[in-house]
């Protein structure tokens, strides 16, 4: 029994350093019932990704429908120009140009919240920095290596990897801003919060809805649980 | 009787279909022991949720299509586009890992109180092949939503079928139909899991509840309650299925679907464990992912094929740590069922059983690390040895005598009063201010710690003396 216990205890250790390897995420603040938060990402999304990317498993008009917008303003505001309200939004970019221009293509961003997770997602945009080595000049310190070039430098300015050293003499890398760009820290911050919530919102957007009905489901269950166990006690009175 | 029109036809259906006879056969008149505890809820909760997977699966199917470019997207037409389609979708998922939890519980049951002993082993063998029937529904239905991790998990498993020597490679291509999983494993997949499989669980549900009615259910005291009967033939400690055990398994669904209604409504990815995270990226013959894990149910089994070193050496232990279980009935050599009357050696080694199956389970869903490897081929001894020492162990150890009738053991329904009592103290003076609501003895109960310390103690030592 000691041995096991022993041995239990090395298994948990052994898997606490995989763990503990890679960069840690920076959490997203994911608030599903903000409707000016998931316009603003909408809009960010058309403005800054749509290009590349589609996200082809939503129809402008679910937007309108959950964020609580007027179709018609989605249209005007949100939507490119010449869109229709029952489109999906895909991306203008075809896949041949895609594969020429950046050696593969971008994929659809339907479900990438659901397969990355946000925390992953948000860290993920804001961890670009200015690597000469790399051909696209940029890097990204969350997925090395990416074929995506920084959509967001404009916004957030040049950011640059500086190793460092913890007290415990770990080495890690501080990402510093040097070159501002045209949003400050916070407010960029904000900005890819509002396209994070916006992606998970695009993963699945009945999450709302669904969190709902549940309770009324539930309290439902609990009513038959209980008349459920009141006829099985009845029934059994007898019965010892 | 006033004779009207409905009597009628329901007279001309009896006496051409025996209803009435069959309805008595398997409910009103099937006589089951009166002392089934917790563990006796799962069967019927499998057979619900049998149920919910046919029923919810005619719906997807409305909208599914079989079709390596469609199908991926077709799932998300159904999440998003079709009236309550992500209803039926959350169901169906969570019902197959729901079905793996329930019928794993259910078998460890028999584990517990000897189900599968004489004269019970065909029951026990119809489960099996149930069991492998619902493993082989999983595993196929699991490749339809076309992600990345049910392309490669397929691939995984299917490739496993080439380490056999000699038929190997021709026969894991004439499984798949292609040199790699394509459109044309879906398509036969697809034909599988809806119809060929189903029928196949269906028919081996309505044999296994035959064969357990033709030779009565076991209980938690392991004895043959057919062997007192009153005057009358029937099975003094029997009471009749329906409708004492209707009403009890109505409770269990209750609780159930309360389970069930949390995950659907709440964690329907339940952490990534029923709906992995790599299977929301559609699937890519041309991009293998880092780490290929199967759905939590079949990790266990995916660990023992991984600790092996050799491929084929590997199959066979996964295959065998399967059939090892069809042996069951003859494995056990202990004249007792039930634990309650087995010696401390089955107890213990039921318990290394259980740590063992859920440890591999767990480095199944890890990736195979050294240390990891190392540790599972530890568990794997231990759950072969849990079966092939089991003839020798359950000879030595002593057993304990078994009653002739159904001992009565406190129900926790019944126990819960005196074990609050004995838990909380009234505290004194704390009714004294406050609103007049809160007056009530009721909010002045607290925890007494040497009433826990107490409890706690008891139970640490019965436990011990149990496995003594």
């Amino acid at each position: 029994m000691k041995n096991l216990t022993a041995l239990l205890l090395l298994l948990s250790l052994s898997f606490g350093v995989i763990a503990s390897e890679g960069v840690e995420l920076q959490k997203a603040n994911i608030d599903l019932s903000n409707n000016v938060s998931l316009q603003r990402g909408a809009k960010h999304f058309v403005t800054y990704c749509l290009g590349c990317h589609s996200i082809k498993h939503i129809r402008y008009l679910r937007i309108a429908l959950d964020v609580d917008v007027d179709p018609k303003k989605v249209l005007k505001d949100i939507a490119p120009e010449g869109a229709n309200i029952y489109d999906q939004m895909h991306s203008a970019m075809n896949a041949h140009d895609a594969e020429k221009w950046f050696g593969t293509q971008p994929p659809d961003l339907s479900l990438i919240a659901r397969s990355r997770g946000a925390d992953w997602l948000y860290s993920y945009l804001k961890s670009y920095y200015i690597d000469p080595k790399s051909p696209r000049g940029v890097n990204n310190l969350i997925f090395e290596d990416t074929a995506m070039p920084n959509p967001l430098w404009q916004l957030q300015g040049e950011q640059y990897a500086e190793p460092r050293k913890n007290i415990w003499g770990h080495e890690y890398t501080n990402l510093v801003i040097k070159e501002p760009g045209t949003l400050s820290e916070g407010e960029f911050e904000i900005f890819v919060n509002d396209l994070v919530n916006f992606m998970v919102y695009v993963g699945e957007p009945v999450q709302l809805e669904r969190q709902r009905l549940g309770k009324y489901v539930i309290f439902f269950i609990l009513m038959f649980i209980v008349l459920a166990y009141l006829l099985k006690k009845e029934y059994w009175k007898n019965i010892h | 009787m006033k004779r009207n029109r409905v009597t009628e036809c329901n007279e001309w259906f009896l006496e051409r279909f025996p209803l009435t006879k069959l309805w008595n056969e398997h409910m009103a008149h099937y006589y089951a022991p009166k002392n089934f505890n917790f563990w006796y809820f799962f069967g019927s909760l499998a057979l619900l949720v049998l149920v919910n997977q046919i029923l919810t699966g005619i719906f997807l199917t409305m909208n599914y299509k079989p079709d390596a470019k469609l199908a991926f997207d077709s799932v998300e037409y159904i999440m998003r586009d079709v009236n309550w389609g992500w209803l039926i979708r959350y169901m169906h998922s969570t019902g197959s890992s729901a079905f793996f939890i329930v019928v794993y519980l259910h078998m460890f049951r028999g584990l517990l109180y000897g189900s599968f002993k004489h004269p019970r082993e065909l029951v026990w063998i119809f489960g099996m092949l149930l069991f492998v029937a619902l493993m082989a529904e999983a595993f196929m239905g699991y490749l339809l939503p076309w992600g990345q991790m049910s392309y490669w998990g397929a691939q995984v498993i299917i490739s496993l079928f080439s380490a056999i020597p000699v038929i190997g490679d021709d026969l894991s291509l004439w499984l798949r139909g292609d040199y790699v999983v394509s459109d044309a494993t879906l398509n036969r997949f697809f034909a599988f899991h809806v119809i060929a499989v189903p029928l196949a669980l269906v028919m081996l549900v309505f044999l296994h509840i035959v064969a357990l009615h033709e030779v009565g259910s076991n209980n938690p005291d392991g004895i043959e309650i057919k062997d007192s009967k009153d005057p009358w033939g029937h099975p003094v400690d029997g009471i009749p299925f329906h409708p004492y055990y209707t009403v009890k398994d109505l409770v269990g669904v209750g609780v159930f679907m309360l389970f069930f209604a949390t995950v659907i409504f709440y964690i329907p990815e339940m952490g990534g464990y029923f709906l992995e995270p790599a299977n929301f990226i559609p699937a890519d013959p041309m991009k293998t992912p880092e780490h290929i894990a199967p759905v939590w149910y079949f990790t266990p089994f995916y660990a023992i094929l991984r600790a092996i070193p050799d491929k084929f050496a590997g199959v066979i232990g996964m295959g065998g740590a399967i059939v090892v279980l069809f042996l069951l009935p003859w494995l056990d050599r202990s004249p007792v069922k039930s634990i309650r009357y087995r010696g401390g050696i089955y107890k213990k080694a039921l318990m290394l059983f259980v740590i063992s199956f859920i440890a591999l389970g767990y480095l199944g869903t890890q990736p195979a690390t050294p240390t990891a490897t190392i540790v599972a081929r530890f568990f794997t001894a231990i759950y072969f040895g849990f079966f092939l020492l089991m003839p020798l162990y359950t000879r030595w150890e002593k057993t304990k005598p078994v009653p002739k009738r159904l001992t009565s053991v406190h129900s926790l329904e019944e126990q819960l009063p005196a074990l609050i009592e004995e838990i909380t103290q009234i505290k004194q003076g704390s009714t004294e201010i406050g609103h007049p609501a809160f007056k009530s003895s009721f909010f002045a109960i607290r925890p007494n710690p040497k009433g826990i310390k107490n409890l706690i103690s008891r139970l640490a030592k019965n436990v011990k003396g149990s496995l003594d």
